[in-house]
């Protein structure tokens, strides 16, 4: 079922959670919305449920307008952040609520629930009670109890956030398994850029009240649309500069910028991404002289932490192990680096080349 | 206040200020020593005055004699009336104060704290002033419905309720502050009704908080003296409580029966705090049963 939002607006008093915001979610994905704390990205997942009320705007399932609808009777599954599950209750139990208090049949009950024990591999630890489980474990019960009475859509808010690293990865790649054999929309809030892109069809990035981007992962990564998306993204390397007739001067950069033919300079920044940084050998026309302070391998990558004496200031640089052996890197040595590929935004626009 | 002092319970072990061994000594026969004075040897002199003449005497100073009987049974109907409506009152209280926010929350919360401020005869006082027939400032509306309040058993309830609101309340809030609101937002989301969330979601997360708070009620609801001496009019067979009775048989010199009356009220008060000792550890361990994060 799809998600339509429209001109959303929530205030907690002087603060503004939510600024007019609108989103779809199309049928059947999987949404992430990704931000920092604050940015409001628990609140709309909120209203969205019906757990909290928007100020202004609308919220579409589909085409029927559930604005003015209870949480109650919008028949939304929502995964909270701990859990919540109910203390007293086993995890049978638990599970069971939602068709309780729908008064439905024991022999109902019974199948139902054990079928999604089943599926959220919790088989044979109905009759625990919550203390009695791991994180993960409740984690799953958490989502059992939300699908067990077919929820139109589900929401999660931060379903992995109270996890250690390795029950983490584990979950996502199991939820990913799980949202393709369901076909339920679903919508998870979370802080974890990695996590966002390795799990969701379509990444929401927002910040202080606003959608930055909407845009599959690999739309979103390649072509950040604003500065602070490409800061989220994470790890970047920030020069300060100017633009002038055609031209952009990055310290001793000087590259060409099509987009900008006045000849008043204004200021601009660039990001590059380590990975997007080369390093030589020898120097080139638009090098930078740099000494290696730091090499760590990092999975497919080596990450290097340059110093550029000159400037005073630090650039981290992602290269391949191939380029490294070709390279024969140590501590210490000076080094020439130059970036590939530059991201430029001035105050207003912003521009790529 | 059971919680915290569940939360702070330390292994047994030294001190770690390693006070000499005379003052240790020193300090617990001190403590001991008026604890025999005060509590235990009193304690131990009612029973001992109560059943001076046996057991069969003890009976017969207990249901012989009608005024003592009638006491028993006006104590028995006043204090579970006033448990009823201060533990729905209490409810109501502790929900409002927990899952809303409102302006004047703050006052109710203090407000609810007066009764155990202020001396239960002025409350006795302020309710004659306020519901006396001829002079009270409701006097001449319960005068026309024909209601009597004030030298009735309503007052006694009402001098009761006043005197013990503060104790289901009191136990309520900081339990279900604590308890937070997810499960309910929970229970929301998977449909349920309020009523539905109250029953099967909220009442067995409080259900020994709540229980405990009953009992000290119950058990201040049962021995409240004070303003139910002044609102009662002491009438015979019928304004007379087991407190006011054992007060009452002192006064005309029936020793043995004023203390018979007295260790019912002793033991009624020694089996509230046996099961608050049980209540205390079955709410520490399903406090246990909380949700830490992982293991």
């Amino acid at each position: 079922m799809s998600i339509s939002i429209r001109n959303l607006s929530k205030r907690f008093g002087n603060y503004v959670a939510l600024n007019n915001i609108s989103l779809e979610v199309p049928s059947d994905s999987l949404t992430a919305l990704l931000g920092p704390s604050g940015s409001g990205k628990t609140t709309l997942l909120r209203i969205i449920s019906g757990l909290e009320t928007a100020d202004d705007g609308s919220i579409l399932f589909k085409n029927e307008d559930v604005t003015e609808r209870s949480a109650r009777d919008r028949e939304v599954g929502f995964v909270f952040q701990h859990y919540a599950l109910f203390r007293h209750m086993t995890v049978f139990e638990n599970i069971a609520f939602g068709m309780r208090v729908r008064k439905a049949s024991g022999d109902e009950v019974r199948e139902r629930v054990n079928e999604l024990l089943r599926l959220v591999r919790l088989e044979g630890l109905g009759q625990r009670f919550p203390s009695e489980l791991s994180g993960g474990q409740r984690q799953r019960v958490a989502l059992a109890r939300a699908l067990a009475v077919k929820p139109r859509m589900l929401l999660l808010d931060e379903p992995f956030g109270a996890l250690d690293a390795k029950v983490r990865q584990e979950l996502r790649t199991w939820l990913r398994k799980l949202h393709e054999e369901m076909h339920v929309t679903t919508v998870f809030v979370t802080h974890d850029q990695e996590e966002a892109f390795e799990m969701a069809d379509q990444v929401v990035v927002m910040s202080a009240g606003r959608i930055e981007q909407t845009g599959t992962p690999q739309a979103v990564f390649d072509n950040p649309a604003t500065p602070f998306v490409m800061d989220f993204l994470g790890n970047v390397n920030v020069f300060h500069g100017r633009v002038q007739s055609g031209k952009v001067q990055l310290g001793p950069f000087t590259l060409q910028y099509d987009d900008y033919q006045h000849s008043e300079p204004r200021e601009a920044r660039a990001y590059v991404r380590p990975h997007e940084l080369d390093i030589d050998r020898a120097p080139s026309q638009s090098s930078l002289q740099g000494r290696i302070r730091q090499i760590n391998p990092a999975g497919s990558v080596l990450k290097v932490r340059l110093l550029i004496e000159e400037f005073g200031v630090e650039l981290n640089v992602d290269l391949t192990h191939e380029r490294a052996k070709i390279l024969n890197l140590k501590l210490n040595d000076t080094v020439f680096v130059h970036p590939r590929s530059v991201r430029v935004f001035m105050p207003e626009t912003d521009y790529v080349i | 206040m059971h919680i915290n002092t569940v939360r702070s319970r330390k292994p047994p072990g030294r001190n770690v200020a390693n006070e000499p061994l005379w003052f240790r000594v020193l300090l617990i026969a001190i403590t001991w020593c008026i604890a025999l004075v005060l509590i235990i040897i009193p304690l131990v002199y009612v029973f001992v005055q109560a059943f001076a003449n046996g057991i069969s005497g003890w009976w017969k100073q207990l249901f012989d004699d009608p005024e003592t009987r009638h006491s028993v049974f006006l104590t028995l109907m006043v204090a579970p009336a006033a448990v009823l409506i201060n533990t729905v009152c209490g409810l109501a209280a502790a929900w409002t104060i927990t899952k809303f926010r409102f302006p004047g929350r703050i006052l109710l919360l203090t407000a609810l704290d007066l009764p155990f401020a202020i001396s239960p005869v002025v409350a006795g006082l302020m309710l004659v002033l306020l519901y006396n027939v001829r002079t009270g400032y409701f006097g001449s509306f319960l005068n026309a419905a024909d209601l009597r309040i004030i030298f009735a058993w309503p007052g006694l309830v009402l001098a009761t309720v006043f005197v013990t609101i503060p104790f289901v309340a009191r136990e309520l809030i900081p339990l279900m502050q604590a308890l937070g609101d997810d499960e309910e937002l929970a229970a929301v989301s998977l449909g349920a009704s309020p009523w539905q969330i109250f029953l099967r979601v909220t009442l067995p997360n409080i259900r020994w908080g709540l229980l405990f708070g009953i009992i000290q009620c119950n058990a201040r609801a049962i021995g409240e003296f004070g303003a139910v001496f002044v609102v009662s009019g002491r009438i015979e067979r019928e304004t007379y409580t087991m407190a006011l009775r054992v007060e009452k048989l002192f006064q005309d010199y029936n020793n043995t029966g004023s203390f018979a009356v007295a260790s019912v009220l002793t033991l009624m008060a020694l089996s509230t705090l046996l099961l608050k000792t049980l209540l205390e550890r079955m709410i520490s361990r399903s406090a246990g049963e909380g949700h830490g994060d992982g293991h």
